[in-house]
C-alpha cells in the first residue's frame, strides 16, 4: 500500500496552517474526501442533474441509472441479499430513528426491553430512550470494564425473552474499542431479540458482511468512509422491513395515492420519502468504490500497524493517560493529560497544525464512566502517517510544556 | 494573527493552576450551574449580595479548561466588593472585548486584569469558554431556575 499515493487522493490533504502542514487527526469526525468522489459529484451535477424514478428524459433515465448503481455497489461492499434491503437514509442517525420508530413503534410495548451498550453514541441512545417514554418498554445497558470492553458475562445475564432489540455499535468513535458482533448475535437471536448494529465508525475500517454476521439492521454514514456528508444508509433483512410501517409519507414512496387510500410503494423505497440526497448517493458509491480499490485487508493491516505506533508513543508519554485500551480495537487514540485540559489541547495542537478532536464525543455516559469531562483524541486513517503521528507528540510536548 | 501566546498569557496559566476563590460559598444567597455542552466544562458559581447590592463575597466551583478556569478565577477577583450595576457594566464591557473585531484594543481602564482574556475573539471555538463564568453569574444574580448557557 503507497500511503503517498493514497494521499495525492486527497486534495484537502496539501495545505497549510498556520506556516505548518496540515495533519489531520479528526477522522472519527469526518474522513476527508478522495478527488474520484469530489469528481463524480460534480460530474451529476455538472452533466446528469434531474431527479430520480419520475422523468423518462434522457438527465433523469441517468441519473436514476447512477443512484440505483450506488445502491448496488453497496449491497455488494456489505454483502446484502438484496438492493430491496438497502435503504438511503441521511445518515447513521438517520437510520437508527427510522428503526426505532418504524420498527419499534410497531413491536414494542410497555414491559419490554431495549439492550445497549454503555458505549453507545448518543444517537444510538437517545431514539430508544424516546421509544421507551413512549411505550413504557425499558432501556438496559450493558456494563463495560476499564479498558472499554463490553463486560459479556454481564450481557448475558441482561438477555432476556423481554429483549426484544439489541443495539450495539461495533467499533466505538470515543474508546476505538471494537465490539464482538458476531457473539452478541447470537446470543441475542437465542433469546429472539433482533439485532442493530452502528457501523458508523466501523464501516470503513472494517470488512462487514451482513449475512454472514446475521445481522438485522446495519447502519452507517457515508461521510466517515471518505463519502458526503447527508447520506447515509440502513441494511435491513427483507423480512423485517417488508411487514415495517414506512417512516416518512410523502413522494417515491406510493404507488397510487388517492384521499381514501394510499398503496406503498415497495422495498427500498418505501423507506425514501421526498427527493432524496441524489449526488450524495451518487458520491457515497463512489467512496466505496474507493475504498474497494485500495482492498479492506489492506486497510485493516496498515491502520493496525499506525494505531500501534502511536499507542508505543502515547505509552512512553509521561502524563498521558489512554481512555480506551481495549485489545480489539482500532484507529482511535483517546487520552486525557495530566494538567491540561482536553480542550486546551485540542487549541494548543490547532495552532501546530494538528486537528483533533476535544471534547465528549457524543458519548457523555463514557466520560461519565472513566469520570472525565472530555477527552483528547486523535482518530486516524489510510492515510495518516507515522510523520503525522510524530508531528501530534511534538505538539502534545508542546502544550505540557506550556502548562508545566 | 494571534499566536499562542496571546491566549495563553502567563496569567491565565497562573490562574489555571491556582484559581482565586475556588470552591463552595458558605452561606451564600445567590448561586447557579453553568454548562457549555461543547466541552463539558462545568461551573457553580456562588454570591453573596448585600442589601446595598454590593457582592460582598464570591466564589466558583467546577472542572473546565483553562480558559473558562482562569476566567472564572479573574472575575470573581474582579467582582469581590463591586456593586450590582458595576457587575452589569463589566459583563458588557466583558462581551464586548470577548466578541469584538480584531483591531479593537480592549477597554483597558474598565476591565483592568480582565484584559489579559481578549485573545479569546482569535479563537472563535473558545470565546464561550471566556463568557460561561459571566453567564453563570447573571443567572445567579437572577436566580434564573435553567442552568446558565453560553448563547
Ligand atoms: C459510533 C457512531 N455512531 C453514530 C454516529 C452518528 O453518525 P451521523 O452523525 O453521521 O448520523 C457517529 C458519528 O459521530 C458515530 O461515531
Amino acid at each position: 500500500m503507497n500511503i503517498q499515493a493514497i494521499r495525492n487522493d486527497f486534495p484537502v490533504l496539501h495545505q497549510e496552517l498556520y506556516g505548518k502542514p496540515l495533519v489531520y487527526l479528526d477522522n472519527a469526525a469526518t474522513t476527508q474526501k478522495p478527488q474520484c468522489v469530489i469528481d463524480t459529484i460534480r460530474h451529476y451535477y455538472e452533466k446528469d442533474n434531474s431527479n430520480i424514478h419520475r422523468g423518462v428524459h434522457t438527465l433523469s433515465e441517468r441519473a436514476t441509472a447512477a443512484y440505483e448503481a450506488s445502491r448496488e455497489t453497496i449491497r455488494g461492499f456489505f454483502n446484502a441479499k438484496s438492493t430491496k434491503e438497502v435503504i438511503f437514509t441521511r445518515g447513521t442517525t438517520e437510520s437508527i430513528n427510522l428503526i426505532a420508530s418504524s420498527w419499534g413503534g410497531q413491536h414494542i410495548g410497555k414491559g419490554d426491553e431495549i439492550l445497549i451498550t454503555h458505549m453507545e453514541h448518543h444517537s444510538n441512545i437517545v431514539p430508544w430512550q424516546m421509544l421507551c417514554e413512549r411505550t413504557g418498554a425499558v432501556l438496559k445497558v450493558i456494563p463495560m470494564n476499564e479498558a472499554g470492553e463490553l463486560d459479556m458475562d454481564a450481557f448475558t445475564s441482561l438477555l432476556s425473552e423481554r429483549t426484544k432489540l439489541l443495539g450495539v455499535v461495533q467499533m466505538s468513535n470515543a474508546l476505538g474499542t471494537i465490539n464482538p458482533i458476531e457473539t452478541m448475535v447470537q446470543e441475542a437471536h437465542a433469546v429472539g431479540a433482533l439485532v442493530l448494529v452502528d457501523g458508523a465508525q466501523a464501516a470503513a475500517h472494517m470488512p462487514v458482511d451482513v449475512q454472514a454476521l446475521d445481522i438485522d439492521f446495519y447502519v452507517t454514514s457515508a461521510h466517515k468512509m471518505y463519502g458526503p456528508t447527508g447520506v447515509g444508509v440502513l441494511i435491513g433483512k427483507q423480512a423485517l422491513l417488508e411487514v415495517m410501517p414506512p417512516y416518512q409519507g410523502g413522494g417515491d414512496m406510493i404507488l397510487t395515492v388517492t384521499f381514501e387510500k394510499t398503496q406503498y410503494n415497495d422495498l427500498p423505497h418505501k423507506f425514501e420519502a421526498g427527493t432524496p440526497n441524489i449526488a450524495g448517493v451518487i458520491g457515497f458509491g463512489k467512496a466505496i468504490q474507493y475504498i474497494q480499490s485500495i482492498g479492506l485487508d489492506h486497510i485493516v493491516a496498515r491502520e493496525k500497524v499506525l494505531l500501534d505506533y502511536a499507542t508505543a508513543k502515547a505509552q512512553a508519554f509521561d502524563g498521558l493517560k489512554q481512555i480506551g485500551t481495549a485489545k480489539e480495537k482500532s484507529c482511535v487514540l483517546s487520552f486525557v493529560m495530566d494538567g491540561v485540559h482536553p480542550h486546551d489541547l485540542g487549541t494548543i495542537l490547532d495552532r501546530e497544525a494538528v486537528a483533533i478532536r476535544a471534547g465528549h464525543h457524543c458519548a457523555m455516559p463514557v466520560m461519565q464512566f472513566y469520570k472525565v469531562p472530555a477527552t483528547a483524541r486523535a482518530s486516524f486513517s489510510i492515510y495518516n502517517t507515522e510523520a503525522e503521528v510524530d508531528a501530534l507528540f511534538t505538539a502534545l510536548t508542546k502544550a505540557r510544556d506550556m502548562f508545566a | 494573527m494571534f499566536s499562542l501566546g496571546d491566549l495563553y498569557q502567563e496569567v491565565i496559566i497562573d490562574h489555571t493552576k491556582a484559581p482565586r476563590n475556588f470552591g463552595k460559598l458558605e452561606p451564600c444567597n445567590h448561586d447557579a450551574e453553568g454548562y457549555n455542552p461543547l466541552c463539558g466544562d462545568q461551573l457553580h458559581i456562588y454570591v453573596q449580595v448585600t442589601d446595598a447590592n454590593i457582592i460582598e463575597d464570591i466564589k466558583f466551583e467546577g472542572q473546565g479548561c483553562s480558559i473558562s478556569t482562569a476566567s472564572a478565577s479573574l472575575m470573581t477577583q474582579a467582582l469581590k466588593g463591586k456593586t450590582l450595576s458595576e457587575f452589569k457594566d463589566l459583563f458588557d464591557a466583558f462581551h464586548a472585548m470577548a466578541t469584538a473585531d480584531m483591531d479593537d484594543k480592549p477597554d483597558e481602564e474598565v476591565l483592568g486584569k480582565l484584559a489579559v482574556l481578549a485573545g479569546v475573539k482569535e479563537f472563535p471555538s473558545r470565546i464561550k469558554c471566556a463568557t460561561l463564568c459571566w453567564h453563570t453569574l447573571k443567572s445567579a444574580i437572577n436566580d434564573a431556575a435553567e442552568p446558565a448557557r453560553t448563547e
